[in-house]
């Protein structure tokens, strides 16, 4: 039976407590806070603040990575512009890329995943706290390699997706290549840890009652995704890896070498089967966003939970088969080519039943027009153009006049900023409210989506026919007959737009931060756990740890559902439930803030950095890295696992699971 | 903490904006403001040319003009002008005579032994003026900006040229290590050419 | 800037090369524009495809609009949440999902039958009495070399072909050194040249006219002005080119002309270039036996016109950034000689 949850805004953040309750929130504040000062800032290794570092992070380099393109659009607006030349133009498109799709995208997406899934599932953090700080500072010394090469003039040159030969020994001279591949090698770490967090966390730490089948959306999207990317990361890692040892003095190798029975065509197959999971692994959590923002504005569960599920699952696998469409251009052999047409037309029916699923949910429920639920509209208006033109790029022979043209360009914007963008802004809106306490200004954002949503077509819809009409791609000029000016032109007024709308976004933020309407726990009326608590929520997420006993547990569970009580006050401790059936296993001890995740961090980059000048770097490095991981792992007394089946139990609540409005 | 995040990263970029001028090993210096007109003056020290008889001819001379000699270090430490110095080995046929730097015809290249200087101006002049015992004049058929490049790249060949900045493997048949992975060496000045040596 | 843009915007009808647009360009460069089978094909299908496409959309935006319309919910909502959905609502639901499910599978085989079928003609072309044609791709220039049974028939060309029209070309690609694409998107999709993997496509040119190609791989600096032209002429006209591009090359008249020649032979042209009938025989640069048979120059980024022709040779730094031909300082006297002399060879 369904309890009332449209509460009015609170008129303060703080959560009412009783006595007792006080008494827990207060030591366990003590036990889980980051410890003070500088030293507590560093070791940070509550899923929160990190989540919260990936996100800003990650949207600093989409601000920056927007800049370069902007600059890109300045030298395209007019035939035979001379404002950027050809080797600085090389450097734009390149650092645009490479930041927009490793160092944006993926840990974007993965930060979103850090704050949410823990809270989602109801537990206390994710399971290795210390892995997650120091994946964070790999990804910082990816931004920083990356950001303080381009403005050194040692930013990569040779394109995102860096083919051999042109980004070999021979035709590449100097480091840039060599610090793009290392660029490469620690965004891969940092995601990698991440991913490991994930499934982990998903899989061991889920609130007793929340099955397989009652695990959230958000939460599916966000293991599928974990899963790809181990999958598929190592593939990106080992072919950059190899281009670095075939540039590296002392080393050497003929990997993409012809001449010694190397092969460019190896690099970009284990480019591809990189860089095609890639994409899915930016898509599929926001279709997690979708998911989530539909049925909550929607008012109804989600049609077809199974369905759902399983069309990410379909569209992970198949995203491993179908890389080669990339390659449609090469001379690879026909019959081949044929078969991942094929099986990138099939990847369409996953993802057109996901569609269907949610529009189905829409029909069957009561929307509710809200910002989030708007900027999922405009999802569904931008991606499907993106979907289609991706449909006639599966097919080999249409590919075969449009790869490698502003078609292209414009098919991958629509579907990584209609089918991802569109619905990371709409997750903004959403759960800015968890994270701060207080709304996004509903009149900014209005305008903010319109900006965006007009900015976005103006820019993108016109490389549509530029494409058809034989502009390439990564040229940093063109002729003026060639009958591609307007069009280019009116790219660059829509880029204009575009900046202008992320620009509306960021005041919208500064200034809601500090005045926007308070939010209470759960403004939205949602039903996942994440709303179960205070926005934002406490350093422990949950007072006591919930049980649940459907998918929606604040719309269909009763207000007696239990919650777990009698885990530790005084140390670090969380809940490990079964994968299957989630029932309660252990108690596992949680690690704190360690100065050695910092060491390894500063080691491991400044080794990876070095690698980019000298081989030695990695004989050197090495050892290091392993004398400060013995000392991370050495065995001390506090991480002896405490088992004592008779403290843990669960209770009738005392408290509802949120608190009472004041 | 979110807002502290923003203004570290802000600081490091104006940070290293500051340092933008300081990396000329990854300079492109297309040379896209014309050259002087006029032709350098040199002495042409023998009579192999390529390609036949120049139109500047024999102008004698004891010093080159002061505009074309850039600074060598310019060059030395930019990785994209050694790069074009190693394509334009093998395109204007250096490799004919001095192999891939072992040498046959001509001496070695690879080694410290410099007969007529391991400088860069020095070098610079050896290609320009030619040398007795076969090496050509190729003064007035390669432009000076490209016996720059080619002058650089022969002092990678000898080892003289920073590991950074000197290329790597060709994408061809296995030679020998390539010229970032040569040692670094001390150059010889003072040896004689085996021809010139008298005959016992 | 601003200002700048808008004035060239205001200007984009005309160019200053001091050619009008006819002369420049014939036809437009594009994929909705097939002058021969294949590309016809490949625009076929795309139709078919485009429009399929086109009512899909329609479709999916129709009903996330009328759902937001019809489903909106209205009054200000205080009450509870829906419960459980009825269940012969969400029975029909599943029903239409179904359906829908089907339907985009159905039409995926059929755009997978299409793509196929296109697959197979294009790759059926008959290569009965082919011209042949083996392209190889430079930083940042295209040598075409047309192949014949008898070797003295064989010639070297650079960056602009004629072919006779109704006649297949087989063309075989190479590439010494980066990745390019060979591109003429009237004609034929693009088939990438890759080291180590020579590859070969025939097309047919169907009208008469003049097709840009370009180069459609990212190869370095110059990938944006790495052009070419064909030239789809009857057979009579093919063959009359083809006989004036195996003569040797025109030798010079008048004095001008021979100094010319000199100064070619004796600066640094000669190291690069070769001119059939001369001395010069390097291999770096293109051929520039017929070169005032062209109507552009440097990879089709310049009409072949004396002043461009001029600016060329002495910077072409200035024109295109990073390409392999250095800048020659060569004094008055001699580059007008030296234009002369290049004017003769067609």
């Amino acid at each position: 039976m369904p309890y009332p949850l449209d509460v009015p805004a609170a008129e303060s953040s703080d959560p009412v407590w009783s006595e007792a309750n006080l008494r827990e929130h207060i030591l366990l504040e003590q036990t889980w806070r980051r410890p003070p000062g500088i030293y507590g800032w560093l070791t940070a290794t509550n899923h929160k603040d990190i989540g919260l570092r990936f996100i800003v992070t990650a949207f600093i380099v989409f601000l920056m990575a927007g800049v370069l393109a902007f600059i890109m659009r300045l030298q395209l607006a007019v035939p035979e512009n001379t404002l950027v030349g050809p080797d600085l133009y090389n450097e734009l498109f390149t650092v645009h890329g490479t930041a927009m799709m490793f160092l944006f995208a993926v840990p974007v997406m993965e930060g979103m995943g850090l704050y949410l899934v823990p809270l989602m599932v109801g537990t206390r953090n994710v399971s290795f706290p210390r892995l997650l700080n120091y994946s964070y500072y790999i990804y910082l010394g990816s931004v920083l390699l990356l950001f303080v090469g381009f403005f050194l003039n040692v930013g990569p040159d040779v394109g995102w997706f860096a083919y051999t030969p042109l980004s070999g020994p021979e035709y590449s001279s100097g480091k840039r290549v060599d610090l793009w591949s290392q660029v490469v090698t620690l965004a891969e770490i940092s995601s990698l840890a991440g991913a490991v967090e994930i499934v982990t966390t998903v899989f061991k730490q889920r609130a007793p009652g929340m099955s397989l089948n009652r695990i959230p959306l958000f939460v599916w999207s966000q293991l599928v995704t974990a899963f790809m990317i181990i999958f598929a990361m190592p593939a990106v890692m080992l072919c950059s890896n190899m281009l670095s040892t075939d540039r590296l003095a002392h080393i050497n190798t003929q990997f993409y070498n012809p001449a010694e029975g190397g092969d460019p065509l190896l690099w970009q197959h284990l480019f591809w089967f990189f860089a095609h999971p890639e994409v899915y692994i930016i898509f599929i959590p926001a279709t997690g966003f979708i998911s989530t923002i539909v049925e909550t504005f929607a008012g109804r569960r989600a049609f077809g939970y199974t369905l759902l599920v399983l069309s990410m699952v379909a569209t992970s696998f198949i995203g491993f088969g179908v890389w080669v469409h990339h390659m449609f251009a090469t001379p690879l052999p026909q019959l081949g080519q044929g078969l991942f047409t094929a099986s990138s037309l099939m990847i369409t029916i996953p993802n057109g039943i996901q569609f269907f699923c949610w529009i189905a949910t829409m029909w069957g429920g009561r929307l509710k027009l809200t910002l989030p639920f708007a900027w999922v509209l405009s999802f569904f208006l931008i991606f499907t153009i993106g979907g289609l033109t991706g449909v006639m790029l599966a097919s080999m022979s249409i590919d075969q006049q449009v790869h490698d043209t502003y078609f292209v360009v414009a098919h991958l914007h629509y579907v990584l900023i209609g089918g991802a963008i569109f619905p990371l802004f709409g997750a903004f809106y959403y759960w800015f409210p968890k994270w701060t306490g207080r709304m996004l200004g509903a009149k900014l954002g209005w305008v903010n989506l319109a900006l965006m949503f007009i900015g976005f077509n103006l820019t993108f819809f016109p490389m549509h026919t530029l494409g058809l009409l034989g502009m390439p791609r990564r040229i940093y000029t063109y002729f003026r007959e060639s009958g591609w000016a307007e069009r280019n032109f009116a790219a660059t007024v829509g880029a204009g737009v575009l900046g202008l709308s992320v620009l509306m976004f960021l005041v919208n933020v500064l200034i809601s931060r500090r005045s926007g309407l308070l939010a209470g726990s759960n403004p939205w009326g949602a039903s996942t756990l994440e709303w179960a608590t205070s926005s934002p929520p406490p350093s422990y997420n949950f007072l006591h740890p919930p049980m649940v006993r459907s998918g929606h547990p604040l719309w269909f569970d009763p207000p007696d559902t239990p919650v777990v009580t009698g885990l530790a006050l005084e140390h670090r401790e969380v809940l490990v439930t079964t994968t299957h059936d989630a029932k309660p296993h252990h108690r596992y001890h949680m690690a704190s803030e360690a100065w050695e995740t910092v060491a390894l961090a500063v080691v491991t980059i400044v080794m990876i950095v070095s690698v980019v000048f000298h081989s030695l770097a990695i004989p050197v490095g090495l050892p290091l890295i392993l004398l400060v991981l013995a000392i991370w792992f050495w065995p001390t007394k506090e991480t002896k696992p405490l088992k004592d089946p008779n403290r843990l139990r669960t209770v009738p609540a005392t408290v509802p699971m949120i608190p009472d409005p004041a | 903490m979110a807002i502290k995040q923003r203004k570290l990263e802000l600081g490091v970029l104006v940070a290293s904006l500051a340092l933008v001028t300081s990396c000329k090993r990854e300079d492109r210096p297309f040379q896209t403001s014309a050259p002087s007109a006029e032709a350098i003056q040199f002495t042409r020290m023998t009579d192999f040319r390529a390609g036949g008889p120049s139109i500047s001819g024999n102008q004698p001379s004891p010093a080159m003009s002061a505009d074309e000699t850039p600074e060598e270090k310019e060059f030395e430490e930019n990785a994209y002008m050694v790069g074009e110095g190693k394509r334009l080995f093998s395109a204007f046929n250096c490799v004919g005579c001095h192999a891939h730097g072992g040498g046959g015809m001509g001496p070695a290249l690879i080694d410290d032994q410099w007969i007529y200087g391991h400088e860069p101006a020095q070098i610079f002049c050896t290609i320009i003026e030619g040398r007795p015992n076969g090496m050509p004049s190729f003064g007035g058929k390669i432009p000076s900006f490209q016996v720059w490049q080619l002058a650089s790249y022969v002092r990678s060949l000898g080892g003289l040229v920073p590991g950074d900045a000197a290329p790597g493997r060709d994408d061809d048949m296995h030679g020998g290590p390539p010229e970032n992975s040569a040692p670094n060496q001390k150059p010889n000045d003072s040896s004689l050419p085996k021809s010139a040596e008298m005959p016992k | 800037m601003i200002a700048a843009a808008t004035a060239r915007w205001a200007t984009l009808a005309d160019n200053d090369f001091g050619v009008t647009s006819g002369e420049w360009v014939r036809g437009t460069k594009s994929v909705l524009d097939p002058a021969g089978p294949q590309s016809g094909r490949i625009h076929q299908l795309f139709l078919d495809y485009f429009w399929l496409s086109v009512v899909v959309y329609v479709l999916v935006v129709l009903f996330v609009i009328f759902a937001v319309i019809l489903r909106r919910r209205r009054a200000r909502w205080t009450g509870p949440i829906l419960a459980e959905p009825a269940p012969s609502r969400e029975k029909l639901r599943g029903w239409l999902v179904g359906l829908a499910t089907l339907a985009t599978t159905i039409a995926l085989f059929f755009l997978l039958a299409g793509d196929h079928a296109a697959g197979r003609a294009i790759r059926s072309l008959s290569t009965d009495n082919a011209l042949k044609i083996r392209v190889t791709g430079h930083q940042w220039w295209w040598e075409f070399r047309f192949e014949d049974e008898a070797p003295s028939k064989i010639f070297t060309t650079a960056n602009e072909i004629h072919i006779p029209v109704g006649r297949t070309i087989e063309v075989e690609l190479h590439s010494p050194d980066v990745i390019h694409s060979f591109w003429v998107p009237n004609l034929h999709g693009k088939r990438d040249m890759i080291p180590g993997h020579p590859t070969r496509i025939a097309f047919r040119a169907d009208k008469a006219s003049e097709y840009w190609g370009q180069c459609a791989e990212f190869c370095g600096y110059e990938h944006a002005k790495m052009r070419f032209r064909v030239v789809a002429e009857p057979e009579e006209k093919f063959n009359a080119w083809k006989a004036a591009q195996l003569q040797s090359s025109v030798q010079p008249a008048t004095d001008s002309q021979k100094k010319g020649q000199y100064v070619f032979l004796h600066t640094t042209c000669v190291m690069c270039h070769t001119i059939q009938g001369t001395t010069a025989g390097a291999m770096m640069g293109p051929d520039l036996t017929h070169l005032a048979s062209r109507k552009t120059i440097a990879a089709g980024s310049l009409p072949n016109k004396r002043g461009h022709l001029a600016g060329w040779i002495s910077n072409p730094q200035t024109i295109k950034p990073g390409v392999r031909m250095p800048a020659n300082s060569l004094p008055p006297d001699q580059l007008q000689a030296l234009l002369d002399y290049l004017e003769i060879l067609k």
